[in-house]
Formats: C-alpha cells, structure tokens, sequence
C-alpha cells in the first residue's frame, strides 16, 4: 500500500500483480475504493474482462493503460466501459487528473438516478441543485482524502475512512443470484406496452423508462434491501451490455457505418457540470428534431442514430486521434440521451436473427423493446442465456465520461519533447502510437471547454496548434500500424509550439516547469505494474527484496 | 558547464549537445550542470527517465536505482522467455511471444528505455507477421540493445555516486 498525492490529494494506492487478487481485494472491500487502473494484458485475465467484472459488480470507473495504442484496442476499452484508456509510458500529468473520473461519475450517478425518475422540468431544477450540492460536497472532500483504487495488473488504492459524501450509496453488488432476479424481473415487465410519452425530447424515453424501468424492477425483484438508484444504475448498463453484445453478434445497422467522424457531436456534448449538461440537453433537442417524430421508423432509426451517434461519437475520437488518453466516453448528453434509446437494443437477445429493421414496421411504439413479443417470447424462451452470459456482465459502463472538460497542457508539451526525440530513434516503429499520444492531447486540447490548466496562455497557444495537428495527423492514424513510416512526414507535424520545445536541449525548461508547479512526486506506483509483468505471483516480498538492493557498482 | 558523457571524459560543451537528461549541481554561487547525452546519437534513454529522475527526493532517495533494478529483473524473465520461445524448432506460438513483448515495450517505455522499446516494436511486427527470421534477428538486437542500457545506466548509477561523493567532500 502506498500514498500518491495528486493535485493536493492524497490517494491511497493498493496495487496487485493479478487481476484475480485485485477482483478478491474489491469484493472484500466493497466502497473501499475509488477508481481501478488495470492494465490491458495480464497474466491471468484480460483487461477487458476485469474492467467489465468491475464496472458491473462494483460500479467503479475503471482505466485502461497499455503500451499498445491501436485503435481497434482501445475502442474495445471504450466499449467494455472503460472511462480513460492511457498509454504507457505514462505521464504524471495524467495520473492528477484520474480524480475527475471519481468526481464525474458521483455526479453522474446522482443526475442518472434524478432523472429517471419522473418529470423533465422538474428532473431539471432538482438536477441543477443536487448537482451543485454533490459538486460542493465532492470538492470539499477532494481536497481532504480521495480514495483511488489503482488496478495494474491490478493495484487498488484504499479507502481511508467511510463515505465522504452525503449522497455516496453504499455500493451495491449485483451477484450471480441478484442478477438473474433482475433480469427475470426485467424480461417480465420489459415487454408491456406502453403509451407513448408526450414529452418531448430526450426525456421521453427516460419518462418511459421510469415507468416501466427500475421502480418496477425493484417491486417484482422483491429485494427488500435494494434501492430503485441501485436498480436504476443497474439497467443502464445490462442495457448497454445488452446492445454491444448485439454488435458483436452483427445486427444490421440501419445507421450507417459506425467509423464516422463525428466530431461536432461530441465537442458540443464534451463539458461537464450540471449547467453544461442542461445546456447540452438543450442542444439535443435543437439538434436531434428527427426525435420528435411519431412515426416508430424515424423514431428507430433516431434510437439507432443516436446510440451510433454515441457510437460514432466515441469512435471518431480514435478516428480523429487514436487516443492517448482516451476519454471516449458518451459525454453527458448521451448518457440522458441514451439510456431511453438504448432501451431499442439491450433486452433483445443477441441473435444474429434478429432483424432490427423489423420492429419498426411492428410496433408502433417508440423504444422497440417495449412490445415487442417476438424478442419477448425469445427472451423468455431462453431466459438463461441472458443471465448465463450476464453472471459477470460485461456492460460498457453507461458511466463514461468525456474528459474533455480537462485540458492538459502540460502533457502535451512533454509529449512533444519526447516525439522530437522518437522521430530520431528507430525507423520501425509504432508511429500511431506516438501521433496518438501527441494528436490525443492535441484533441483535448482543442476540445475542452473549461480549463483546468495552471496556464491559460498555453492552452492557447497549443490550441491552435493542436487543431493544425489533428488534421495533419489524421491520415496517418488512419494507417493503421504503418511500420515504415516516414520520418519526414511525422516531423512535419510535430509540435512547434511557441515555446519552441522542439529543441530537445529545451528539455531543462520543461523538468524546471514541473519543479516551479510545486508538484508533487507523486510516487510512480504506476511504473510498477508492467514490471511485474511475469507470469509469475506477484510476490511482494520479492519486490521487498529488490527494494533494499542499493544499486551500487 | 561541463559535459560529461559516458566514456568518463569531461569536456566543455564544444558542440551541440543532444541531452538525454540533465542533473544541476548547485554550489553556492557556482551551478554546475551535468549534460547527460547516454549515447552516440540515438537516445537510449528518453524523456520518460527524466521523469522517473523527478520522482526521487529526499523521501525516496533511491528511487530511480530501485525501478531500474526492478525494471531489470523483470527484464531478464522476459528475455528469457523469449529465447525459449525462439530456440524451441516447433515455435509457433507467435501470439505468446507477442504478449511478453508488449509486456517488454510497456515496461521499457515507462523507464524510458527508447531504444530497447524501439526494437521491441519492431520485434513484435515481426511475430505479428510469424516471421521466424525476422523474430530471432529481432531478439538478437533487443539482446544487445538491453546489454547496452543496462550497462549505460550501470555507468550512470556509477557516475552518480562519484558525483555526490565529490561533491560531499
């Protein structure tokens, strides 16, 4: 166990060498952590289903980290929910800003449970306040102790003392037995017809899913214990296990391709905060008028459309920029937005017969799902397979959070200087990777909204240049892997920002910069999980061992 | 300004300096700065260990030397593993070799060992494509590159010492 302090916050670090030790230490610790930081390829168990066993049982922001950049990898981060994907090596810089994932999704977690609930104006003003509330809370406590959960092939950090606020519920742990009541509950109740809303907008589908969602749940689960938040949260992402598993399994997709950049979407939904949220909320009903048609194709394909534009929207971002650090996450808006649609996908199986087209011309009804008997009696006919491949439901957390609210300038800079030097190494190399790392931070820079920075004449600065470097960079992440590819071209679009960090010899600014911050050392707890890479238990006593070897020629 | 570079010869900086990191010696009034340039051209180390420098302080003294040795341990399994992998005739488990390469990158990376990560990219290119004779010149190179690091870094550890030694005399 060990202390990292972060941006003034102190985080306790618990770190493991297997995915298996780390699941153990947060099922034993439910609520003892914060956030879990795992590696993509472990010994024992891939990344991708530890991160989807965590953000299923315990509902944590997960963080992917990998040497391997491609996109393909990192979208399947994305769609296993993870909410940041990071490329090794890492940065300092980034690890100060995990604590934005904690804070995002308690705030997320309350506005979800606000909203389905029932009225949208109303849903509105409560929002603002508990959000303004929870946002108060939250910042008075981070600045005391925040508990990260570090998971590197796995870490955790620990929890110190009990819930730092008021409006944290008590994790709750969907086991095997737990879940297969919810889904037999949610098979039985799904597929009662239901009016259509007249609300308008984005909320008619959450006004549609509270009535018929997570409060009936809860009454045909009979858990006595059981909240309708928990049940609510719960939905939402058997909902998107449910639609990834139908992608997987190839359903046809009347919204088109999904490789679509989709940018503008996403720098419109990209804030965080509760007055941003509303104002984007705004901005999808101004921009999604195709919602308020009646007719149930429109409205289908819109439920598609949008759950591709959320798509899309996340995987324009490795279009764009193969992340670096990937904040691909369903901005806020989608997340209102999609937890109604989504309602189109999850509760139908995943079978390849399933013609999604088909429901349209059916049932008139705005969310497919609902009355629709023919994926009614599939489910029902077949109600374990859903709960077979559910009992560690891989859910692509609904709580993905853009990132976009926080600039890193800094990074940047550094990934600059240290570009400059990788152009001169190897000939063969991942280049995406570094055109990742260097047009990822570019994205955020161009794309955040509220600036975290300790400098805003920096942000400036690389703003623009970020902007330049996104399109010029563009054609060769889209390369895939190019092995060969030329120097020139890569150094074409290297950084050149203002303060000239292209001159390696520079590089002495950049390490007294950190130093004039005042930061921190934050203790690279993070530089010890790929060491550990072995297939051998990780031993702490062995670590111990080397710990005392002074190196000493 | 003195440069020093790892052939143990000080000179002042006559040339232009390619810097793989740099540590300042403050004297009273006298700044020395030790340019450190590891290797003839090609960075050995990036600006990942300059990083890894400002972890170490006064409360973790010895920090750099224990993720390097750590780094190294876990460094010579991989490479162990790898030249099973490799000397087996009937290897074909490319996918296997691919993991403890990426294992291998991550780590390097992270430490910023630049050149051993480099071929190690390259390396996994070639497993990737099942390229036997690519993988083994591969593995003959990332060999050698680590020899070379871990060397270097033994001769700045070294350096070091004799730096602090003096200096505390």
């Amino acid at each position: 166990m060990s202390h990292i302090s972060t941006s003034g916050m102190l985080c306790l670090v618990t770190t493991c060498g297997l995915a298996r030790d780390a699941l153990n230490l947060l099922r034993e610790r439910k609520g003892g952590y914060d956030i879990v930081i795992s590696d993509v390829y472990m010994p024992d168990m891939d990344g991708f289903k530890l991160l989807e066993q965590v953000g299923l049982e315990m509902d944590l922001p997960v963080i992917m980290m990998s040497v391997d950049g491609e996109t393909s990898r990192v979208m399947k981060g994305v769609q296993h929910g993870a909410c940041d994907y990071l490329l090794k090596p890492i940065r300092m810089k980034e690890l100060r800003n995990i604590w934005q994932h904690v804070f995002r999704k308690k705030i997320h977690e309350v506005r979800d449970i606000e909203i389905l609930e029932g009225v949208e104006s109303f849903q509105m003003t409560r929002n603002g306040s508990d959000l303004y509330e929870d946002g108060h809370v939250l910042c008075g406590e981070d600045l005391t102790s925040m508990k990260k959960r570090k998971d590197i092939d796995s870490k955790h950090n620990e929890k110190d003392t009990g819930d730092y606020t008021s409006t944290k519920k008590a994790r709750v742990v969907w086991s095997v037995d737990l879940h297969q009541k919810f889904v037999k509950a949610v098979n039985q109740i799904g597929f009662d017809t239901t009016s259509l809303s007249s609300f308008d907008g984005a909320m008619t589908g959450s006004v549609c899913l509270a009535e018929v969602g997570p409060k009936k749940i809860l009454d045909m689960m009979n858990v006595p214990w059981l909240t309708r938040e928990n049940v609510a949260s719960h939905l939402q992402k058997y909902r998107l296990y449910l639609s990834r598993l139908q992608k997987e399994n190839g359903f046809r997709n009347p919204a088109g391709g999904i490789k679509q950049s989709d940018s503008p979407l996403r720098d419109s939904a990209g804030s965080f905060g509760s007055r941003n949220s509303i104002n984007l909320q705004a901005s999808d009903v101004s921009n999604g008028s195709y919602r308020f048609s009646g007719s149930s194709l429109v409205v289908h394909n819109e439920d598609l459309r949008s759950h591709e534009s959320d798509r899309k929207r996340v995987v324009s971002t490795p279009v764009a920029q193969p992340k670096r650090t990937l904040n691909v996450d369903v901005p806020n808006p989608c997340i209102l937005r999609s937890s109604p649609m989504e309602f189109g996908h999850p509760l139908a199986p995943p079978r390849s017969e399933l013609d999604f087209g088909a429901f349209d011309s059916t049932f008139p009804t705005k969310y497919p799902w609902c009355g629709i008997p023919e994926i009614q009696r599939k489910i029902e006919h077949d109600p374990l397979h859903l709960n077979g491949g559910f009992s560690h439901p891989p859910l692509p957390g609904q709580k993905q959070h853009t990132r976009a609210g926080y600039p890193q300038p800094a990074p940047a800079i550094s990934c600059a200087v240290s570009l400059t030097e990788r152009e001169t190494g190897f000939p063969v190399k991942a280049k995406p990777s570094f055109n990742q790392r260097r047009t990822n931070m570019a994205n955020h820079q161009a794309v955040e909204l509220i600036s975290r920075s300790t400098s805003s004449t920096e942000n400036q600065g690389l703003n623009m240049n970020c902007i330049a470097e996104l399109e010029s960079s563009q054609r060769n992440i889209n390369l895939g892997m190019p092995l060969f590819t030329t120097l020139e071209e890569d150094l074409q679009v290297c950084w050149i920002p203002a303060d000239c960090y292209t001159n390696p010899g520079l590089q002495n600014v950049e390490v007294s910069e950190f130093f004039d911050r005042g930061l921190i050392k934050d203790e690279p707890v993070h530089l010890n999980d790929e060491l550990r890479f072995d297939y051998e238990f990780y031993d702490p006593t062995e670590y111990s061992l080397i710990d005392q070897t002074m190196f000493i020629a | 300004m003195y440069l020093e570079d790892t052939q143990v010869t000080q000179r002042n900086i006559t040339y232009d300096v390619n810097p793989s990191f740099v540590l300042m010696d403050v004297d009273g009034l006298r700044v020395v700065v030790y340019v450190y340039e590891l290797i003839d051209g090609e960075g050995v180390l990036d600006e990942q260990f300059l990083q890894l420098q400002q972890l170490q302080d006064e409360s973790s003294p010895n920090f750099v030397s224990e993720v390097v040795n750590i780094y190294f341990h876990e460094s010579e399994k991989l490479l162990r593993n790898l030249r099973g992998l490799l000397l087996d005739r009937d290897f074909s488990d490319y996918k296997k070799m691919g993991i403890h390469l990426i294992q291998f990158m991550g780590s390097s990376s992270s430490i910023g060992a630049n050149r051993v990560r480099n071929v190690c990219v390259a390396f996994r290119a070639a497993s990737e494509q099942n390229n036997r004779a690519g993988c083994l010149r591969a593995s003959e190179l990332l060999e050698h590159e680590y020899c070379y690091l871990k060397n270097k870094l033994h001769e700045l550890f070294q350096m070091e010492q004799q730096r602090v030694l003096a200096a505390g005399i």
